[in-house]
């Protein structure tokens, strides 16, 4: 495919980023980098708990067990699950952090910060709700630069010309 | 032929930091890639597939990946 064919044929694709644990964060930014990787146009709609992803600083992000019987973290050859009643004690949500982001780093998975710089990069627009930053009272001044701020008709513009539509 | 060391990295870093090479090269210039991701086999075919770049040559040696990848126009 010659380059203007490439761009005459430019697929689009939207993501409405609804979440902002830290494990919740990659799948959005792992599609969103890899899907401009392969020369589409991607454009990112952050909205509620997922508008935390586009704070300056993402130091604060974390992940818990509780509610989540799912997660099971591998510990010296063995699967740890912790029960709910053991997840609510104080603590446990900062060691889970802790033990998730050695884990990330131990496997060569990217960090959420470097994902998002990747994103930033390869000119991935990315929105963040007004009406979210309204009902938190957060202001431009939270975000990192770049961003566009929108509400749901900025993000159905988009999302009615696209080929791919995700909700995560 | 230009490198990258794509060891050690998992998904989707490989993929990223080789769209990020590929940008640098001229067209028809070739660039190696070497992984460790398993995942990246499937990963470089459907890449190379998707952008129109040829994937000229892939092997795995003791669990180590080789790409080989001819930028298209």
């Amino acid at each position: 495919m010659s380059g203007e064919d490439a761009i005459a044929k430019q697929k689009q694709m939207t993501i409405i980023v609804t979440k902002g644990a830290l494990d919740l964060a990659y799948p959005p930014f792992i599609l969103a980098t890899t899907a401009a990787a392969m020369n589409v146009n991607v454009s990112m709609f952050f909205t509620f708990y997922g508008l935390q992803l586009l704070k300056k600083d993402l130091g604060h992000l974390r992940v818990s067990p509780l509610g989540n019987p799912a997660m099971e973290m591998p510990l010296a050859g063995l699967h740890l699950t912790v029960p709910n009643a053991a997840a609510a004690l104080p603590g446990m949500e900062a060691l889970s952090t802790t033990l998730m982001r050695n884990l990330i780093k131990r496997k060569g998975v990217a960090s959420i910060e470097e994902l998002r710089e990747a994103a930033i990069d390869s000119e991935v627009e990315m929105i963040a709700c007004q009406m979210t930053m309204d009902l938190f009272e957060w202001t431009a001044a939270d975000m990192v630069e770049g961003i566009v701020i929108g509400g749901a008709a900025t993000y159905m513009e988009k999302a009615l010309k696209s080929d791919i539509n995700l909700f995560i | 032929m230009a490198e990258l060391d794509a060891r050690g990295l998992n998904c989707p870093m490989p993929i990223l930091k080789a769209k990020k090479a590929l940008k640098d090269l001229a067209a028809g210039d070739t660039l190696k890639v070497v992984a460790t991701d398993p995942g990246s086999v499937s990963d470089f075919s459907a890449f190379c597939r998707t952008t129109g770049n040829e994937l000229v040559e892939q092997s795995e040696e003791n669990g180590v990946y080789t790409y080989v990848i001819r930028k298209s126009a």
